[in-house]
C-alpha cells in the first residue's frame, strides 16, 4: 500500500453525522471489477447540488476531509475510500467511523484520525476561514492537536507494509494450527 | 472470571498473539460474492499467490444477478459476473452460479447449506455477514483487502472488539417480529450505539425465536455500528442444522452438538455494555428518515427535528425529512407507498415469506402500488413454490421473481424511481439506496404485506 507520512493541506468540510458509504459511492459503480478511477464518482449523488462541499472551489486539491461522527458507516465496500484517495484525500479527521471503513482505510494508506468532536469542530472552523492543516503520523498530530493510532498500524501505515506479507511471516504458526485443526466444513464436499 | 460466547470463539480461533500486534484469526468459512472479489483475486494474481483453502471457501452470485425471467443485464454486470466464474475456476473455489439451483443471497444460503455452524468465525466482503452469528458463530463483513488476505492466507489479523449484550425480555404482542426488535434496539442505540462492539442478543425472548427471526436480529447488527451480533447456539439451533448437507453427520454430529453446548456465555461472564428491551411494550417499527436509527413506532407520528437535542442530530433530522418529504407530526399510518419490496438478506427466508403470505392471502394489493417478493435463495423459492406461497403472492397481485440481492441495494435493475416511496423488508434506508432519489421505509414482512394491501402503513387486520 502506499506509505502515509505527513500532508499539508487545505481541508473539504462536511459537518454531518452518519455519512454512509452509499453516499460515498452509490452502488452503481460497484459493477467495477478495477481498483482505481472511483474518485471522479466520489459522493456522486450529492455532488450534483453545486452547493455540496466538494463542489466549492479547490476542493479537488484538498488532500484532508474533516468530517462528521460515524463516518463511513454502512456498507463494506472498500469502493469508498478507494474513491476517497482516488479523489486526492489522504486524510480523514472525524469524532468517529464505522468500523469497517477504519479498516479499509487503514489497508490502503488512507489514515482515518479520530479525534474528540470539540477538536474536530475547531479544526472545521479554522478549514472553513482557509487556513491548511498539517496531519502529521509520525507525531501523531492533526491540526496541532494529538491522536491515538496503535504502534503497529502507524509503523504499517509509514512504511507502506503489505497485511499479506505480513502475515506470511507467521507462515509457521499457520501451518501449526491447521495442523491441529479439523476444519467442521467442507464446501467442497456439499 | 466467566468467559463470553464471543470470547470462547475468538480464543478457539487463535493462531497467533503477540504483544503489540492484532491477534491472528483462523477463519473457518469463507463466503465470496462478484462485487467485492474481483479486485481481491486479482491481487492474489499479481502476486502469484494462490487460495490457500478453497474448501473453506465459497462463492455465489447474489448482488448484482437480475430477478426476472429475461432481464437484460448491462455489459458491466456481465463483465462482473464472469470475473467472479473465471476466478472461481482459476482458484478452484466452489461457485454456486446463477441457474445451479444452488444460488442465492450469500447470508441465506450459507445457513440453508448447514455451513453456517455454532462456535465459527465466519467472514465475508459484506456488511451483513453479522447474520450468521444466529448460530453462535463470530461473522463479520470485510473489504476487499481483507478478502484478499484470508484468500491468500486464511487468516485475518484483527483487534478484539468490546462486548455488548442486549437481552430482549417479555412476550411479544401478535405482530410484532424480530425485525421490529431489531430497529427497536437500533434506534435506541443509534447507528453508532454498537460501534467497536460484538453484541450479544440474549434473553428468553431470544430464546423463543426460530431461525429465521435470530438471522434477522443479527443481520442489523452492523445498523447499529456494531461489527458482529451473536446468539448462544440452542436446541432450535441444533434442530435447524441436524441433517443440512453441510453438517455433520453421526458420530461427527454427536461430538459437533457436545462442543456447542459448552459455547454459550457463562453465567458469570461480564460484558462491557448492558442493556435490556422489553419486547411486550412493543409494537411494530416504521423508519422515517435516511438510516435505520430514525425510527418509530407504526402508531406514532413523524418527529420535530427540534425534539432532537444534539445539534448535528436535528440538522440530520431536518435533512432527512426534506429527503423522505416528510412533515413533522405526520401520522406514520397516514403515509401512502408506492412499491413494496419483501426480500434481501434480512427477510427473505421461508418464515418471513409464510408470515407475509398468511396475510396476503386471498387479498389484493392495493391499487397503485408495485409489490415484489424476492425470494432470499433458489431453495427458499422452490419451498415457498412447494406449499404454494408463490400463487398466494401472485393472486394478491405480487411479483414473484428470482432469488437475489435485488431492490435492497438496487444494483440490478429493481430500484425506485426518483421520488417513489417504498415499504421494505431490507435493512437499509440510506438516500438513494434503492435507487437515486427513493424514499425508503424498514419494516417487517408483515408489515410490508398489510401496507401492500392497504396502500399505506400498516398492521395485519
Amino acid at each position: 500500500m502506499r506509505p502515509f507520512r505527513s500532508v499539508t493541506s487545505r481541508a473539504v468540510v462536511l459537518d454531518r453525522p452518519d455519512v454512509d458509504t452509499d453516499q460515498i459511492i452509490p452502488k452503481q459503480f460497484l459493477r467495477r471489477i478495477e481498483r482505481t478511477g472511483f474518485g471522479e464518482f466520489l459522493f456522486f449523488d450529492w455532488r450534483k447540488d453545486p452547493d455540496f462541499e466538494l463542489n466549492q472551489l479547490g476542493a479537488d486539491r484538498a488532500r484532508i476531509l474533516l468530517a462528521g461522527r460515524n463516518f463511513g458507516c454502512g456498507s463494506s465496500r472498500e469502493h469508498a475510500p478507494w474513491a476517497l484517495q482516488d479523489w486526492g484525500f489522504e486524510a480523514i479527521v472525524a469524532p468517529s467511523f464505522g468500523d469497517i471503513f477504519r479498516q479499509n482505510s487503514l489497508k490502503i494508506g488512507l489514515l482515518p484520525v479520530e479525534l474528540p468532536v470539540e477538536q474536530v469542530k475547531a479544526s472545521m472552523r479554522r478549514a472553513s476561514s482557509g487556513e491548511e492543516l498539517v496531519v502529521d503520523l509520525e507525531a501523531r498530530t492533526a491540526g496541532g492537536f494529538p491522536f491515538e493510532l496503535d504502534d503497529f498500524s502507524r509503523d504499517c501505515l509509514l512504511q507502506g507494509l503489505d497485511d499479506i506479507g505480513l502475515t506470511m511471516r507467521d507462515e509457521a504458526a499457520i501451518t501449526a494450527y491447521e495442523a491441529a485443526y479439523a476444519a467442521p466444513i467442507s464446501t467442497l464436499a456439499l | 472470571m466467566g468467559r463470553t460466547l464471543f470470547d470462547k470463539v475468538w480464543e478457539s480461533r487463535l493462531v497467533r498473539r503477540a504483544e503489540g500486534v492484532p491477534d491472528l484469526l483462523y477463519v473457518d468459512l469463507h463466503l465470496v460474492h462478484e462485487v467485492t472479489s474481483p479486485q481481491a483475486f486479482e491481487g492474489l494474481r499479481l502476486a502469484g499467490r494462490q487460495v490457500r483453502r478453497p474448501d473453506l471457501t465459497l462463492a455465489t452470485m447474489d448482488h448484482n444477478v437480475s430477478t426476472g425471467d429475461d432481464t437484460p443485464i448491462d455489459p458491466l454486470s456481465e463483465q462482473q459476473l464472469a470475473a467472479l466464474q473465471r476466478n472461481c475456476d482459476e482458484f478452484g473455489v466452489p461457485l454456486y452460479a446463477t441457474g445451479s439451483g444452488r444460488e442465492g443471497i450469500v447470508h441465506v444460503i450459507g445457513p440453508e447449506l448447514g455451513l453456517t455452524q455454532p462456535g465459527l468465525i465466519v467472514v465475508c466482503g459484506d456488511s451483513h455477514t453479522s447474520t450468521h452469528g444466529a448460530f453462535g458463530a463470530l461473522a463479520f463483513g470485510i473489504g476487499t483487502s481483507e478478502v484478499e488476505h484470508v484468500l491468500a492466507t486464511q487468516t485475518l489479523p484483527q483487534r478484539k472488539p468490546r462486548s455488548l449484550r442486549i437481552r430482549f425480555v417479555g412476550e411479544p404482542a401478535p405482530g410484532v417480529a424480530a425485525k421490529d426488535y431489531a430497529l427497536a434496539a437500533i434506534g435506541r442505540l443509534g447507528v453508532d450505539g454498537g460501534v467497536g462492539h460484538v453484541i450479544e442478543y440474549a434473553g428468553p425472548a431470544i430464546e423463543a425465536l426460530l431461525m429465521e427471526g435470530r438471522l434477522t436480529l443479527c443481520n442489523m447488527s452492523i445498523e447499529a455500528g456494531a461489527r458482529a451480533g451473536m446468539i448462544a447456539p440452542d436446541e432450535v439451533t441444533f434442530a435447524y442444522l441436524e441433517g443440512r448437507p453441510g453438517a455433520p453427520r453421526g458420530a461427527d454430529w454427536e461430538r459437533a452438538l457436545e462442543r456447542w453446548r459448552t459455547l454459550p456465555s457463562d453465567a458469570e461472564a461480564v460484558f462491557d455494555r448492558e442493556i435490556e428491551v422489553d419486547v411486550s411494550k412493543l409494537v411494530p417499527q416504521v423508519t422515517w428518515g435516511t438510516n435505520p436509527g430514525m425510527v418509530v413506532p407504526i402508531d406514532g407520528v413523524v418527529p420535530n427535528p427540534l425534539s432532537f437535542a444534539d445539534p448535528d442530530a436535528r440538522a440530520a433530522a431536518e435533512r432527512a425529512l426534506a429527503y423522505m418529504a416528510l412533515k413533522p407530526g405526520t401520522p406514520i399510518r397516514d403515509i401512502s407507498v408506492d412499491r413494496v419490496f419483501i426480500g434481501s438478506c434480512t427477510n427473505s427466508r421461508i418464515e418471513d415469506l409464510r408470515a407475509a403470505a398468511a396475510i396476503v392471502r386471498g387479498r389484493r394489493v392495493h391499487a397503485g402500488v408495485r409489490a415484489m417478493v424476492v425470494p432470499g435463495s433458489a431453495q427458499v423459492k422452490r419451498a415457498a413454490e412447494a406449499e404454494g406461497l408463490d400463487r398466494i403472492f401472485l393472486d394478491a397481485g405480487f411479483e414473484w421473481r428470482r432469488a437475489g440481492c435485488s431492490m435492497c441495494l438496487g444494483m440490478n435493475p429493481d430500484v425506485l424511481a426518483p421520488g417513489e416511496r417504498c415499504a421494505s423488508t431490507s435493512n437499509r434506508n440510506f438516500e438513494g439506496r434503492q435507487g437515486a432519489g427513493g424514499r425508503t421505509h424498514l419494516v417487517s414482512p408483515q408489515v410490508a404485506a398489510a401496507t401492500a394491501l392497504e396502500g399505506h402503513f400498516a398492521v395485519p387486520t
